[in-house]
Protein backbone atom coordinates (compact mmCIF):
# COMPACT_ATOMS: atom_id res chain seq x y z
CA UNK A 1 0.00 0.00 0.00
CA UNK A 2 1.15 3.53 -0.83
CA UNK A 3 2.46 5.63 2.10
CA UNK A 4 0.35 8.89 1.12
CA UNK A 5 1.40 12.35 2.25
CA UNK A 6 2.24 13.27 5.64
CA UNK A 7 -0.02 16.37 6.05
CA UNK A 8 1.40 17.61 9.34
CA UNK A 9 4.56 18.40 7.75
CA UNK A 10 2.25 20.80 5.35
CA UNK A 11 2.19 24.66 6.18
CA UNK A 12 -1.61 25.08 4.73
CA UNK A 13 -1.58 28.72 4.83
CA UNK A 14 2.25 29.05 3.26
CA UNK A 15 0.44 27.21 0.77
CA UNK A 16 -2.48 29.62 0.49
CA UNK A 17 0.02 32.40 0.37
CA UNK A 18 2.12 30.70 -2.68
CA UNK A 19 5.00 30.65 -0.43
CA UNK A 20 7.56 28.76 -2.95
CA UNK A 21 9.08 26.47 -0.50
CA UNK A 22 6.12 24.66 0.89
CA UNK A 23 5.26 24.76 -2.55
CA UNK A 24 7.93 22.39 -3.52
CA UNK A 25 7.77 20.66 -0.94
CA UNK A 26 4.23 19.92 -1.47
CA UNK A 27 5.29 18.89 -5.33
CA UNK A 28 8.50 16.70 -3.79
CA UNK A 29 6.15 15.02 -1.61
CA UNK A 30 3.26 13.95 -3.93
CA UNK A 31 4.89 13.85 -7.32
CA UNK A 32 5.41 10.31 -7.54
CA UNK A 33 1.95 9.48 -6.54
CA UNK A 34 0.31 11.57 -8.52
CA UNK A 35 2.84 10.45 -11.63
CA UNK A 36 2.11 6.65 -11.07
CA UNK A 37 -1.08 7.23 -10.74
CA UNK A 38 -1.57 9.29 -14.30
CA UNK A 39 0.65 6.57 -16.02
CA UNK A 40 -1.68 3.92 -14.77
CA UNK A 41 -4.84 5.58 -15.52
CA UNK A 42 -3.74 7.13 -19.51
CA UNK A 43 -1.17 4.24 -20.12
CA UNK A 44 1.49 6.60 -21.58
CA UNK A 45 4.69 8.10 -19.37
CA UNK A 46 4.23 11.44 -21.76
CA UNK A 47 0.37 11.94 -21.18
CA UNK A 48 0.88 11.05 -17.18
CA UNK A 49 4.07 13.42 -17.02
CA UNK A 50 1.79 16.34 -18.64
CA UNK A 51 -1.38 15.16 -16.38
CA UNK A 52 1.26 15.49 -13.36
CA UNK A 53 2.31 19.27 -14.79
CA UNK A 54 -1.08 20.15 -15.26
CA UNK A 55 -2.16 18.93 -11.70
CA UNK A 56 0.77 21.27 -9.58
CA UNK A 57 -0.13 24.31 -11.78
CA UNK A 58 -3.83 23.91 -11.27
CA UNK A 59 -3.23 23.11 -7.34
CA UNK A 60 -0.46 26.41 -7.38
CA UNK A 61 -3.35 28.65 -9.13
CA UNK A 62 -6.15 27.30 -6.84
CA UNK A 63 -4.80 26.91 -3.40
CA UNK A 64 -6.93 29.55 -1.97
CA UNK A 65 -9.96 28.21 -2.60
CA UNK A 66 -8.59 24.91 -1.64
CA UNK A 67 -11.04 25.01 2.18
CA UNK A 68 -8.67 21.84 3.97
CA UNK A 69 -12.17 20.13 3.88
CA UNK A 70 -10.40 16.94 2.99
CA UNK A 71 -6.62 16.06 3.19
CA UNK A 72 -4.03 18.39 0.40
CA UNK A 73 -3.84 14.88 -1.03
CA UNK A 74 -7.25 14.06 -1.62
CA UNK A 75 -7.59 17.40 -3.61
CA UNK A 76 -4.43 16.60 -5.82
CA UNK A 77 -5.27 12.82 -6.68
CA UNK A 78 -8.80 14.59 -7.61
CA UNK A 79 -7.55 17.12 -10.03
CA UNK A 80 -5.10 14.80 -11.18
CA UNK A 81 -8.07 12.21 -11.96
CA UNK A 82 -9.75 14.45 -13.74
CA UNK A 83 -7.17 15.70 -15.67
CA UNK A 84 -6.58 12.48 -17.30
CA UNK A 85 -9.78 11.72 -17.66
CA UNK A 86 -9.96 14.74 -19.55
CA UNK A 87 -7.41 13.90 -21.58
CA UNK A 88 -8.97 10.35 -22.38
CA UNK A 89 -12.12 11.57 -23.18
CA UNK A 90 -10.41 14.18 -25.78
CA UNK A 91 -8.22 11.61 -27.09
CA UNK A 92 -11.85 9.83 -28.09
CA UNK A 93 -12.83 12.59 -29.13
CA UNK A 94 -15.67 12.61 -26.42
CA UNK A 95 -17.18 9.40 -28.31
CA UNK A 96 -17.09 7.61 -24.55
CA UNK A 97 -18.91 9.28 -21.25
CA UNK A 98 -16.20 9.87 -18.70
CA UNK A 99 -18.50 8.67 -16.04
CA UNK A 100 -19.79 6.02 -17.97
CA UNK A 101 -18.42 2.10 -18.54
CA UNK A 102 -18.96 0.12 -20.99
CA UNK A 103 -20.35 -2.25 -18.38
CA UNK A 104 -22.69 -0.20 -16.49
CA UNK A 105 -25.97 -1.07 -18.27
CA UNK A 106 -25.06 -4.95 -18.28
CA UNK A 107 -25.04 -7.20 -15.71
CA UNK A 108 -22.91 -7.78 -13.04
CA UNK A 109 -19.49 -9.81 -13.91
CA UNK A 110 -19.43 -12.98 -12.75
CA UNK A 111 -16.71 -15.08 -12.66
CA UNK A 112 -15.77 -18.23 -15.04
CA UNK A 113 -12.49 -18.44 -14.96
CA UNK A 114 -12.12 -20.89 -11.56
CA UNK A 115 -8.66 -21.53 -11.12
CA UNK A 116 -6.11 -21.60 -8.17
CA UNK A 117 -3.08 -19.47 -9.13
CA UNK A 118 -2.73 -18.31 -5.74
CA UNK A 119 -0.22 -21.17 -4.62
CA UNK A 120 2.07 -20.59 -7.34
CA UNK A 121 5.80 -20.02 -6.42
CA UNK A 122 6.75 -16.37 -5.83
CA UNK A 123 8.81 -16.15 -8.55
CA UNK A 124 6.63 -17.48 -10.85
CA UNK A 125 3.88 -14.79 -10.19
CA UNK A 126 5.08 -11.41 -10.28
CA UNK A 127 7.31 -11.58 -13.52
CA UNK A 128 8.28 -9.09 -16.34
CA UNK A 129 5.68 -10.81 -18.33
CA UNK A 130 2.76 -11.13 -15.47
CA UNK A 131 3.60 -6.79 -15.12
CA UNK A 132 2.82 -6.44 -18.92
CA UNK A 133 -0.14 -8.60 -18.17
CA UNK A 134 -1.67 -6.22 -15.29
CA UNK A 135 -1.06 -2.93 -16.96
CA UNK A 136 -3.05 -4.06 -20.33
CA UNK A 137 -5.66 -5.74 -17.73
CA UNK A 138 -6.57 -2.62 -16.18
CA UNK A 139 -6.50 -0.64 -19.51
CA UNK A 140 -9.42 -3.06 -20.45
CA UNK A 141 -11.35 -1.28 -17.29
CA UNK A 142 -13.71 1.26 -17.92
CA UNK A 143 -11.34 5.20 -17.23
CA UNK A 144 -14.20 5.35 -14.42
CA UNK A 145 -14.02 2.03 -12.73
CA UNK A 146 -10.37 1.59 -13.48
CA UNK A 147 -9.77 5.41 -11.22
CA UNK A 148 -11.86 3.72 -8.44
CA UNK A 149 -9.43 0.93 -8.57
CA UNK A 150 -6.35 2.73 -8.79
CA UNK A 151 -7.58 5.55 -5.83
CA UNK A 152 -8.90 2.82 -3.33
CA UNK A 153 -6.07 -0.13 -4.15
CA UNK A 154 -3.42 1.27 -5.78
CA UNK A 155 -3.11 4.57 -4.02
CA UNK A 156 -4.41 2.93 -0.87
CA UNK A 157 -7.28 6.19 -0.44
CA UNK A 158 -10.21 5.47 1.88
CA UNK A 159 -13.79 4.69 0.67
CA UNK A 160 -14.61 8.00 1.29
CA UNK A 161 -11.67 10.36 -0.06
CA UNK A 162 -11.53 7.85 -3.58
CA UNK A 163 -15.45 9.02 -3.52
CA UNK A 164 -14.56 12.87 -2.92
CA UNK A 165 -11.67 12.35 -5.41
CA UNK A 166 -14.04 11.26 -7.86
CA UNK A 167 -17.00 13.43 -6.83
CA UNK A 168 -19.24 10.18 -6.59
CA UNK A 169 -20.95 8.77 -3.27
CA UNK A 170 -19.46 6.17 -1.78
CA UNK A 171 -21.84 3.35 -2.73
CA UNK A 172 -20.93 4.43 -6.91
CA UNK A 173 -17.23 4.16 -5.85
CA UNK A 174 -17.79 0.73 -3.93
CA UNK A 175 -20.16 -0.46 -7.21
CA UNK A 176 -17.46 0.76 -9.61
CA UNK A 177 -14.86 -1.20 -7.36
CA UNK A 178 -16.09 -4.27 -7.18
CA UNK A 179 -16.82 -4.45 -10.88
CA UNK A 180 -13.17 -2.70 -11.52
CA UNK A 181 -11.76 -6.07 -9.33
CA UNK A 182 -14.12 -8.88 -10.45
CA UNK A 183 -12.70 -7.74 -14.22
CA UNK A 184 -9.14 -7.74 -13.43
CA UNK A 185 -9.60 -10.87 -11.53
CA UNK A 186 -10.70 -12.51 -14.20
CA UNK A 187 -8.31 -11.13 -16.37
CA UNK A 188 -5.20 -12.40 -14.45
CA UNK A 189 -7.15 -15.90 -13.84
CA UNK A 190 -7.30 -16.38 -17.72
CA UNK A 191 -3.25 -15.30 -18.03
CA UNK A 192 -2.15 -17.89 -14.94
CA UNK A 193 -4.22 -20.70 -16.11
CA UNK A 194 -3.31 -20.58 -19.54
CA UNK A 195 0.56 -20.35 -18.10
CA UNK A 196 -0.06 -23.38 -15.62
CA UNK A 197 -1.52 -25.37 -18.66
CA UNK A 198 1.41 -24.79 -20.96
CA UNK A 199 4.47 -24.33 -18.59
CA UNK A 200 3.11 -27.32 -16.48
CA UNK A 201 3.65 -25.10 -13.05
CA UNK B 1 -25.79 -22.43 -8.16
CA UNK B 2 -24.83 -24.06 -5.29
CA UNK B 3 -26.38 -23.52 -1.54
CA UNK B 4 -24.89 -23.61 1.47
CA UNK B 5 -25.81 -22.84 5.15
CA UNK B 6 -28.41 -20.38 3.76
CA UNK B 7 -26.00 -18.61 1.47
CA UNK B 8 -25.67 -18.91 -2.01
CA UNK B 9 -22.83 -18.10 -4.44
CA UNK B 10 -24.66 -15.27 -5.68
CA UNK B 11 -25.39 -13.53 -2.65
CA UNK B 12 -21.65 -14.25 -2.05
CA UNK B 13 -20.51 -12.73 -5.14
CA UNK B 14 -23.24 -9.44 -4.24
CA UNK B 15 -20.78 -8.93 -1.58
CA UNK B 16 -17.48 -10.13 -2.02
CA UNK B 17 -15.42 -6.74 -2.73
CA UNK B 18 -17.38 -5.62 0.63
CA UNK B 19 -16.28 -9.55 3.09
CA UNK B 20 -12.61 -8.58 1.64
CA UNK B 21 -12.51 -5.39 2.80
CA UNK B 22 -13.65 -6.06 6.12
CA UNK B 23 -16.94 -3.93 5.83
CA UNK B 24 -19.41 -6.66 6.38
CA UNK B 25 -21.27 -7.28 9.83
CA UNK B 26 -20.54 -10.21 11.92
CA UNK B 27 -23.54 -11.98 10.98
CA UNK B 28 -22.88 -11.77 7.42
CA UNK B 29 -19.14 -12.38 7.61
CA UNK B 30 -19.64 -15.16 9.25
CA UNK B 31 -22.28 -16.98 6.73
CA UNK B 32 -19.85 -15.76 3.96
CA UNK B 33 -17.03 -18.21 5.85
CA UNK B 34 -18.89 -20.88 6.42
CA UNK B 35 -19.84 -20.65 2.58
CA UNK B 36 -16.50 -20.66 1.53
CA UNK B 37 -15.44 -23.72 3.84
CA UNK B 38 -18.31 -26.15 1.69
CA UNK B 39 -17.53 -24.15 -2.01
CA UNK B 40 -14.24 -24.72 -3.13
CA UNK B 41 -15.38 -22.05 -6.61
CA UNK B 42 -15.98 -19.35 -4.45
CA UNK B 43 -12.57 -20.21 -1.71
CA UNK B 44 -11.18 -19.74 -5.20
CA UNK B 45 -12.50 -16.61 -6.19
CA UNK B 46 -12.07 -15.09 -2.83
CA UNK B 47 -7.92 -16.25 -2.66
CA UNK B 48 -7.68 -14.84 -6.40
CA UNK B 49 -9.35 -11.80 -5.96
CA UNK B 50 -7.78 -10.59 -2.66
CA UNK B 51 -4.58 -12.03 -4.48
CA UNK B 52 -4.93 -9.54 -8.30
CA UNK B 53 -5.38 -6.67 -5.71
CA UNK B 54 -1.90 -7.65 -3.90
CA UNK B 55 -0.36 -7.89 -6.95
CA UNK B 56 -1.66 -4.44 -8.52
CA UNK B 57 -0.29 -3.04 -5.05
CA UNK B 58 3.38 -4.71 -5.24
CA UNK B 59 3.66 -3.24 -9.25
CA UNK B 60 2.26 0.00 -8.08
CA UNK B 61 5.42 1.70 -6.38
CA UNK B 62 7.66 1.02 -9.28
CA UNK B 63 8.04 4.22 -10.90
CA UNK B 64 9.25 7.35 -9.95
CA UNK B 65 8.23 11.07 -11.70
CA UNK B 66 11.59 12.14 -13.46
CA UNK B 67 13.93 14.58 -13.12
CA UNK B 68 13.49 16.14 -16.14
CA UNK B 69 9.98 16.49 -15.89
CA UNK B 70 10.47 17.68 -11.92
CA UNK B 71 12.77 20.36 -13.53
CA UNK B 72 9.98 21.46 -16.06
CA UNK B 73 7.58 21.50 -13.67
CA UNK B 74 9.49 23.42 -11.40
CA UNK B 75 10.43 26.13 -14.01
CA UNK B 76 6.84 26.50 -14.82
CA UNK B 77 5.70 27.50 -11.15
CA UNK B 78 9.20 29.49 -10.38
CA UNK B 79 10.09 27.17 -8.09
CA UNK B 80 14.09 26.81 -6.97
CA UNK B 81 15.07 23.08 -7.05
CA UNK B 82 17.78 23.58 -5.18
CA UNK B 83 15.52 24.06 -1.87
CA UNK B 84 16.92 22.02 1.10
CA UNK B 85 13.36 20.75 2.04
CA UNK B 86 14.95 18.73 5.02
CA UNK B 87 15.44 21.60 7.50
Amino acid sequence: MSETLNEETLNLEALRKKDKRAFAQLVDQNSDHIYRLALRLTGNSQDAEDVVQETFIKAFNNVESFEGRSKVSTWLYRIATNEALMLLRRRKDGITPIDEGVETDEGEIMPIQIVDWCCLPEKEIMTEETRQVLQEAALQLSSANRAAFLLRDVEGLSTQEAAEALDISESALKVRLMRARLQLREALSDYFANRMAKEGL
Amino acid sequence: MNHHHGLECQDLLNNISAYIDGELDDELCGKIEAHIESCPNCKVVINTLKRTIQLYQEDGESETFPLDARHRLFTALDLDEDLDLSD
